[in-house]
């Protein structure tokens, strides 16, 4: 029982990751399968940060009578990877209007049988 | 000045890009971008030199003393990676100002070149850091920004393979970004050298064993290694030709620099031995070569056969790797530097038949070699080196590598290296029978030999490709001091 309660985070961690790839890989509509992207890369930000916490501990700011402090290491690069996150995100979807200009479509099945007739 | 240089690679075309963005359209982004590569090419030719004759490097970043800082290391390894980007940056550029200006419209010239600028800071970023999870920003600049280069070909087919690029790029980041979460959460460091000698002790969980495997695949992604290499066929057909040549030269091979130093430097070596990883390389070389240079065959698009065949080539590299001896790794250095030579010099010569052009297909270039004899004999010669003919830099590497399966007694690997380059001399032999064979189809329009802008790079290469085909002081030995520097242990 432990198991699956002392390790909470990393399950719903696993779960938001499978749930991300899976949309990524199942879906056939452009917008879709970058929502799956954002879900897959939010999954590794829970990863991260729950990973920095310390039973008990407080937010990592120097304050009196607190002796133990959560790891800030973790929060500091997942701020780093957010933004890569959000710019890999804007592209995306400036890719996708793009599609939407050119083809008409953003669904995958439809490019590729526009792309063949050709 | 010595340790600067190491930031000042990073640094100069970081500062240089939003720069070049904003200058007025004509061809003076192009001479700045230009300014610049050549640039980051001298100093990094000056690092490696600084780094053969006085040992390592290190800079700490900010006066942050490493593990709690981050540092740049740079050793023969990253030193010699760092050059073939660098160089082949400052081949592309004067190559770019022709084909960029027919390619890519007019008003976004300026950002097409800034584009390049970051592209060029992440891959020399990747080169220069120590660093673990500096790895990963500098892959995904790198990587974004040749999303966006790529999605500026000519056809609208760039658009998707773009798309695709950037899901497939971006998984692959992210796994790479797992794995170092779960290193982090047992050593508690992310400086190369520290978790080096922190996870000798914690090699025993599972969460070590768990963070190396999408490490792994994650870099198995962006390496395009067989079968995760579905992205770069489409992704180099269809990006503009300078991309094509600037990004089949360098990206891939900064990806197996990284696989080298995560696989050597990072983990402990008897780690990476316990683990299947080692086999999994073999097969998947093996695979890769015999599954993508058949591909190549049937290509009728002269940017996908080659495209399909870099894909091989990342398959040799894979064996070498697989190999885990000095001598592997040395034949996986040795052709990373002459792959980037023969793929930069023909895809330039491609591009410039585009530029005449207007098309690569099969049956459009019909009898082309003979008005353009000067692009013909590029394509001549770095099909040559490509095929792994004695005089060119493919033999040198080809010649290592039959050496490390030899030494192994992979007698598998080495009917497979062998085949490989009989499945080579037959694309090629298609190209060259298209180019020079073919009766000329009657297009109506008096095709001329390229431009000297395009020639002139494209023949650099070609000569280099020859150069270092029959003097390999360079190549080899510093591909085998950067082994020796990996600390490869088995012999």
């Amino acid at each position: 029982m432990d198991f699956f309660v002392g390790h909470y985070n990393y399950w719903v961690v696993v779960l938001l990751m499978m749930v991300g790839l899976y949309t990524v890989i199942s879906r056939g509509n452009f917008i879709k399968k970058v929502i799956g992207l954002n879900i897959f890369q939010v999954s590794v930000f829970f990863l991260y940060i729950s990973m920095g916490t310390v039973e008990g501990g407080a937010a990592p700011i120097i304050t009196e009578g607190v002796t133990v402090y959560s790891n800030p290491l973790p929060h500091v690069l997942i701020l780093t990877a957010i933004v890569v996150g959000v710019a890999t995100t804007a592209l995306a979807l400036a890719l996708v209007v793009r599609i939407k200009e050119s083809y008409g479509t953003i669904e995958e099945d439809e490019i590729h049988e526009l792309d063949h007739s050709l | 000045m010595g340790n600067n240089i190491s930031l000042l690679l990073v640094v100069i075309p970081l500062i240089a890009a939003p720069v070049v963005a904003v200058l007025p359209r004509g061809r003076l982004p192009w001479a700045v971008a230009l300014l610049i590569t050549s640039l980051c090419a001298v100093l990094a030719g000056m690092q490696l030199w600084m780094v053969l004759n006085d040992g390592m490097i290190s800079y700490e970043l900010g006066g942050w003393a490493p593990p709690w800082g981050i540092e740049y290391r740079i050793d023969a390894v990253n030193a010699f990676v760092a050059l073939i980007v660098a160089g082949i940056a400052a081949v592309t550029l004067p190559y770019a100002l022709l084909s960029v200006e027919q390619e890519i419209p007019e008003d976004k010239v300026p950002l097409f070149y800034s584009a390049m600028l970051l592209c060029l800071t992440g891959l020399l970023g990747i080169t220069q850091t120590g660093d673990i999870f500096n790895v990963f920003v500098f892959l995904e600049i790198s990587s974004l920004s040749s999303y966006a280069l790529i999605s500026l070909g000519r056809e609208r087919q760039a658009l998707t393979s773009a798309y695709q690029y950037l899901i497939m790029g971006t998984i692959g980041a992210t796994f790479f970004l797992i794995g170092v979460g779960l290193v982090y959460s047992q050593t508690g460091t992310l400086n190369m050298q520290d978790v080096a000698t922190i996870l000798p002790g914690v090699v025993h969980l599972k969460t070590v064993d768990t963070g190396f495997a999408f490490i792994m695949i994650g870099i198995a992604l962006k390496l395009a290694l067989f079968p995760l290499h579905l992205w770069l066929p489409n992704a180099y057909t269809y990006a503009p030709s300078v991309v094509t040549a600037f990004l089949a030269a360098t990206a891939t091979k900064v990806a197996v620099y990284v696989m080298l130093r995560i696989l050597f430097t990072v983990f402990p070596h008897s780690f990476a031995l316990a683990t299947p990883a080692e086999e999994l390389f073999i097969i998947a070389g093996i695979a890769s070569i015999i599954i993508a240079s058949t591909y190549a065959i049937y290509q009728v698009d002269i940017k996908r056969l080659l495209a399909y065949s870099s894909v091989a080539q990342i398959g040799y590299m894979a064996l070498g790797i697989g190999f885990a001896s000095a001598t592997g790794v040395t034949a996986a250095l040795i052709h990373l530097f002459n792959h980037a030579l023969m793929k930069g010099a023909l895809f330039m010569a491609v591009g410039a038949i585009i530029y005449r052009v207007g098309a690569c297909r099969m049956d459009q270039i019909h009898g082309l070699g003979r008005a353009m004899p000067w692009t013909f004999g590029a394509i001549v010669l770095g099909g040559l080196s490509l095929i792994g003919v004695p005089g060119t830099a493919g033999f040198i590497s080809k010649w290592y590598l039959m050496a490390a399966a030899l030494e192994q007694s992979a007698w598998i690997s080495v009917a497979v290296i062998l085949f490989g380059s009989l499945l080579a001399v037959v694309y090629m032999g298609k190209l060259i029978e298209a180019l020079y064979f073919k009766p000329v189809t009657d297009s109506g329009k008096e095709v001329t030999e390229a431009p000297m802008l395009l020639l002139a790079p494209t023949w650099v290469l070609v000569f280099a490709n020859i150069y270092f085909g029959l003097d390999t002081e360079l190549t080899v030995g510093v591909a085998e001091t950067a082994a020796a520097t990996l600390g490869v242990v088995k012999p």
